[in-house]
């Protein structure tokens, strides 16, 4: 099956393709966000029960009360955790840092903060009957792979690319490790190109020149080589610069 | 590289290889800040116009590359940290509380108005059902709020001792807000999802009522629910037409296609979902701290139900803050759109 993509156009006007995170990236985030909820709500529990242990605590009303505001700051956690992290995150929570994903409009911009309480109050519906799964049916039947909160708010999950600036310094790396001359590059290039349109003698007389300038070891050899194999001398030196 | 078949793109790609390494390194460092100055913005406003003509320009020497790929998922990165709705200033709240919510509002009056019939109808439908066939109460309620009321005792006033009022409030809040957000949700099921929970809700209050008159406690079910009910319930009215506004976008798209009308629809609404999730939070304060109060008397309960429910209906008709002059019509005519010279 082809990669479900999000096409949106720049404000320079040029298109642009996000690809968009299928039911398998989403159920990846979801779970690493589940278990920091889940071991913070349970660390607000742990808290609250410890505390209650404390001598002059145990065994006082104060004790019920402490025992009571853990659970509530634990629930809190749990059911609060998506929507806030959502809003302060702006659409990338830990869980979908994780996953290399993140929440955009249709348009591809950051998504406001209406549409991402809207996509939060509709997992009410998308979490039915258990365990999210109208959500994931509805990511599995749906062009872009969303579920119902994103259908009505209007956003997407794509996929970010965290390795974008790595492969460009690689580029980088690889075109300072060229030892010819941008400036030589284009000279054969130059020269190549318009190889068809010269003379022979005259093309072999120019590639020699050139040849001997860019490769001064080997001046006796290129005074020796047939034309079709200064060309080619030409061509492994282009190759050997790209 | 796919360069390696066209020397002409190989030699432009290597010319600019460290200038896209360094355009790169400021994409990432420009999504990452969230608090641009003025002068980091426009440097930013630079490296995205730069890298979308250098895209436009690598797609054309070198399609389906790798480079290709690589500087277009830098350019959408940067096109999402770029296009970021403005910060919520304090004059964008202002104008959501005075001038959206009750536009919103308005969009859902009538509906609401049905639903309310609606409420009722199926509260007197409760009430007929019940005093009908008495032994029905086991549908709508649980066998210990039964069994107390048989004994003569409203489980309402046994809820204090369920925690402290402020607990009980928070209790009562999420609870009222997953029932009125569901009525709003369940509104994308064509709208039926919102009236079959109004109905329901008609029902289990007749019923109940039903259940305790029959048992001489309905005096003191109405005691409890005076000085919360009447917000409440109108929330639910509200939340549950804004629920069926959305099955209507699906049912008769305004928009090209009934997703854009759904998305439209909600973005009109959602500010209502706010004024909702608020005014839910005074009542589960009232229920919380006054309904289950024996000491609180009918006629303070009233005042509390009316006051409040007053104040809401001000709210929502766009009489309780007063507009600047000129402000009134735009607002109306505007909603959702965030004004230009707000956009700080």
């Amino acid at each position: 099956m082809a990669e479900a993509m999000l096409t949106v156009t720049s404000l320079t006007g040029v298109e642009m393709t996000l690809p968009i995170a299928g039911p398998g990236t989403r159920s990846y985030a979801f779970l690493v966000d589940w278990q920091i909820r889940l071991l913070g709500a349970l660390a607000w529990l742990l808290i609250a029960v410890l505390l209650r242990l404390l001598p002059g605590i145990a065994g006082r009303p104060l004790a019920h009360e402490l025992l009571l505001s853990g659970a509530g700051l634990a629930l809190a956690t749990y059911f609060l955790y998506q929507p806030v992290l959502e809003l302060v995150t702006r659409g990338q929570t830990p869980g979908l840092r994780t996953a290399g994903a993140r929440i955009v409009t249709l348009e591809g911009t950051t998504p406001g903060v209406g549409a991402l309480l809207i996509r939060n109050i509709f997992r009410l519906i998308d979490a039915l009957p258990i365990f999210y799964v109208v959500g994931l049916v509805s990511c599995m039947l749906t062009e872009r792979h969303v579920r119902l909160g994103d259908l009505a708010a209007g956003t997407v999950m794509v996929q970010v690319a965290p390795r974008a600036s790595e492969a460009l310094d690689r580029l980088a790396a690889q075109a300072r490790r060229d030892t010819l001359p941008l400036e030589a590059v284009e000279l054969v290039h130059d020269l190549l190109t318009r190889w068809t349109s010269l003379a022979p003698e005259r093309r072999a007389a120019l590639a020699r020149s050139v040849l001997i300038k860019l490769e001064p070891g080997f001046n006796a050899t290129v005074a020796t080589l047939a034309e079709p194999a200064l060309r080619r001398r030409l061509e492994a030196l282009l190759g050997r610069s790209r | 590289m796919a360069a390696a078949d066209d020397p002409e793109a190989a030699l432009w790609v290597r010319a600019h290889a460290a200038e896209w390494q360094s355009l790169a390194a400021q994409a990432t460092a420009a999504t990452h800040r969230a608090h641009p100055t003025v002068e980091e913005a426009l440097h930013t406003l630079r490296t995205y116009r730069v890298l979308a003509r250098h895209l436009a320009t690598v797609r054309s020497l070198l399609p389906a590359s790798v480079l290709t790929t690589v500087l277009e998922r830098t350019c959408a990165g940067l096109h999402t940290a770029v296009n970021r709705p403005p910060p919520l200033t304090w004059a964008r709240w202002t104008r959501l509380f005075r001038d959206d919510i009750p536009v919103a509002a308005a969009a859902v009056r009538p509906i609401a108005l049905w639903l309310a019939v609606l409420l009722a109808a199926g509260a007197g439908a409760g009430w007929w059902l019940i005093n009908t066939y008495p032994e029905l109460v086991s549908l709508i309620a649980s066998p210990q709020m039964i069994d107390g009321v048989e004994h003569g005792h409203l489980w309402t006033y046994q809820i204090l001792n369920l925690g402290p009022p402020a607990m009980l409030s928070a209790r009562i809040f999420s609870n009222n807000v997953v029932v009125t957000f569901g009525a709003f949700c369940f509104g994308i099921l064509f709208g039926l999802g919102a009236f079959y929970m109004i109905t329901m809700n008609g029902l289990m209050l007749g019923g109940l009522l039903a259940f305790t008159h029959q048992h001489g406690l309905a005096l003191g079910l109405l005691k409890f629910i005076l000085a919360h009910g009447p917000v409440e319930l109108s929330v639910m009215c509200l939340a549950a037409a804004a629920g069926t506004a959305l099955g209507e976008a699906l049912i008769r798209p305004a928009a090209e296609t009934r997703g854009a009308s759904l998305r439209r629809r909600t973005e009109e609404l959602a500010p209502l979902l706010l004024a909702c999730a608020l005014l839910l939070l005074g009542s589960g304060l009232i229920e919380g701290f006054i309904s289950p109060s024996p000491q609180v008397s009918i006629p303070v309960r009233l005042a509390i139900g009316l006051g409040y429910w007053t104040l809401m209906m001000l709210w929502l008709s766009g009489r309780l803050v007063p507009r600047p002059s000129g402000a009134a019509h735009r607002g109306s005519e505007t909603a959702g759109v965030i004004d230009p010279a707000e956009q700080d």
